[in-house]
């Protein structure tokens, strides 16, 4: 396939995905089923940013970062601080006569701040922080998260953070376009900073930091810019997340919200943008949606399926990933992107792959046999 | 031949703790020499290379480059205490750059155990090291704003890989070429930040005699070519011996020998060194 050919392929696929989007927002009813869709779609693409955000330090800078759900809550607050209207604001702030802020800023520029105030944050953390290495690296930032957490639930911040309590009334988005393209653009600037020559020297500091730093490249500047870059996208995601959410509160951004974005990061593939989009809709998917009838009880008539209870769901989903884990050791995509051709060759291995498997796995039963004898 | 200083190294003394690794050494390097640094094995040879490219920061001694100090310092504090080189209290500077800056500055190398870019493609690897002299910030770059400068670091990495007949291995990751190729490459990567000095260490290490003949050639090509002087750590005497116009000895951190081939060959002083002598 040519480059314009690919190119004009590409725009029609983004193009009719949009329109199907759309129109089947004005077709589903909040109430079925279905309606699922577009909770998946709206938070597996803010979860895409986020991921994709932590995979530009951990998997193309090689810094093992844990600091994204920190900057995704000075994201989601930044945001959200700024566009509660003014009316609202004695009810939201009820402890706290009002607040301080008494004005709000357009939603636009409200989100371009949520990234601005993370990527600040992040360069001050960046300055102590990114000297260390590998393990330590992780602990500090996993640990500055946290502090951001304590600090934004403090009560003398109350005037501006509400203390520990919710945020709510703040501007959010009608349609599930609206994260889509944002996160979609973001990604985009993301994949284009990847492939131009900085996203080659990020490169070139995960494969041997002594040989990067001789040949000029300046490895706490290029550190420092990937980190302030990656928590500029994550506090963007914080926004959107906020906005899907409509109401926050800093106890939900937890370490463990990190983990699932390393989860997903490692499971999509270490160094692999459209690796990490894939995990993060399959993530939210079988979280979400596909295994929630795990979690309530199932009768066949008057027989009862066993195990069916609430939490079985996190058991099976523990053993999803352990399956994905045990087949895909470097991830879904390893460290390739995707690409027409290589969907195309796919395609066209599938059947051979699925008629070869038998034969695989009488091989491997042979060569253990062979190995007990 | 005008005898033009490219390097200068003056009193060097690199202590680590207690253990004096190189000692009081001094060097120059004149515009288009080949310059080689022998000595046997843990004689200080690759400290002193750490030296001038800013990966060690010297305990003592001063380094010039093109006639301006680049690198200098002297034992301080607790150093100041337990100081075994020599000359100390000459030097009253401390100029001690990170190596990205010594190679903005003009001195490529190469390393004893190849470092290349193991999972990045031929051309990448070449073309990282063209990221040091672009003219473009994260802004102009991410968003394609100057994509002749782009074009043109594409352009000049595809010559420089044509010229070292890598050309047809440009899409294979790095590490699966042969020894030899690997080697050559890493030349070619530090080539390509435009260097006027370039340091090899260990070029020839693992090389079969007939790699490394090619090797010399290929040497003393780039010499010309790139209007380089070059400075090389090297144990192949039969190399060294046939494209060094003037060899420095290292022996346990110090300095015993420096002159032309044959001087050096007939210093009962190195012999001693490599060979040891009867009682």
């Amino acid at each position: 396939m040519t480059k314009q050919k690919k190119w004009l392929l590409s725009c029609i696929v983004i193009a009719v995905f949009l329109a199907l989007v759309y129109f089947l927002e004005g077709i589903i009813p909040s109430y079925s089923n279905w309606s699922m869709l577009f909770t998946v779609l709206e938070k597996g693409s803010i979860y895409a940013l986020v991921a994709v955000s932590m995979n530009l330090v951990n998997g193309f800078t090689g810094l093992f970062s844990l600091g994204q759900a920190g900057f995704m809550l000075i994201g989601a607050y930044a945001y959200a601080v700024f566009t509660i209207p003014v009316a609202q604001r004695a009810a939201v702030y009820q402890y706290f006569d009002g607040g301080l802020i008494q004005f709000t800023i357009p939603v636009f520029f409200a989100i371009l701040l949520a990234g601005i105030v993370a990527a600040i944050f992040a360069f001050l953390i960046g300055l102590p922080v990114l000297r260390l290495k590998s393990d330590y690296l992780a602990i500090a930032t996993l640990g500055f998260a946290e502090i951001i957490r304590a600090i934004f639930q403090w009560n003398a911040l109350g005037p501006i953070t509400n203390g520990s309590n919710l945020l709510r009334k703040f501007a959010t988005y009608q349609s599930a376009l609206f994260p889509i393209i944002a996160c979609g653009i973001c990604i985009a600037i993301i994949c284009l900073l990847i492939n131009s020559s900085y996203g080659r020297a990020f490169k070139a500091i995960r494969e041997d930091e002594i040989a990067a730093e001789a040949m000029g490249i300046n490895l706490f500047k290029h550190k420092q810019l990937s980190f302030v870059i990656s928590s500029f996208f994550a506090g963007i995601g914080g926004a959107l997340l906020a906005m899907f959410q409509t109401t926050i509160q800093a106890s939900a951004f937890k370490a463990a919200m990190t983990y699932e974005f390393l989860l997903i990061v490692v499971i999509g593939g270490m160094g692999s943008i459209t690796g990490s989009i894939i995990a993060s809709f399959l993530f939210i998917a079988c979280r979400e949606w596909w295994l929630r009838f795990l979690d309530s009880e199932l009768y066949i008539g008057d027989f009862q399926v066993p195990l069916l209870r609430a939490g079985f769901r996190n058991v099976v989903f523990s053993v999803v990933i352990m399956i994905i884990v045990l087949f895909y050791r470097k991830g879904i995509m390893g460290t390739r992107e995707f690409s027409w051709n290589g969907l195309l060759r796919w395609f066209k291995n599938l059947p051979g792959n699925i008629r070869s498997i038998p034969g695989r796995l009488k091989r491997k039963n042979k060569k253990e046999a062979q190995i007990n004898e | 031949m005008n005898k033009e200083n490219v390097l200068r190294v003056s009193d060097i003394t690199m202590q680590f703790g207690g253990v004096v690794a190189v000692n009081n050494f001094s060097m120059e390097v004149n515009k288009g020499e080949i310059i080689g640094l022998i000595g046997p094995n843990g004689a200080g040879k690759t400290t002193a290379f750490n030296c001038i490219t800013g990966v060690y920061a010297p305990t003592n001694g001063q380094i010039e480059f093109d006639g301006n100090v680049i690198i200098s310092n002297y034992p301080k504090r607790k150093m100041a205490k337990i100081y075994k080189g020599e000359n100390m209290g000459k030097y009253n500077r401390v100029i001690a750059p990170t190596p990205d800056k010594i190679t903005k500055l003009g001195i490529a190398r190469t390393f004893q155990n190849i470092r290349l870019f193991s999972q990045l493609s031929v051309f990448d690897n070449v073309l990282i090291a063209k990221h040091l002299h672009a003219k473009q910030n994260v802004f102009s770059a991410t968003f394609r704003i100057n994509h002749k400068e782009e074009k043109r670091m594409r352009e000049e990495t595809m010559a420089l890989l044509e010229e070292q007949g890598l050309e047809k291995y440009k899409d294979d990751v790095s590490t699966s070429l042969p020894y030899g190729l690997q080697r050559r490459l890493e030349i070619a990567r530090a080539l390509a930040t435009n260097p006027s000095l370039l340091l090899l260490d260990e070029p020839a290490a693992g090389m079969n005699p007939q790699e490394s003949d090619e090797l010399m050639e290929f040497i003393g090509q780039i010499r010309d070519k790139y209007n380089l002087s070059i400075f090389l750590i090297e144990h192949h005497m039969q190399l060294v011996m046939g494209i060094c116009e003037r060899i420095y000895v290292l022996d346990h951190g110090i300095k015993i020998a420096e002159g032309n081939p044959s001087e050096i060959q007939s210093n009962h002083k190195v012999i001693e060194a490599y060979l040891g002598v009867d009682e």
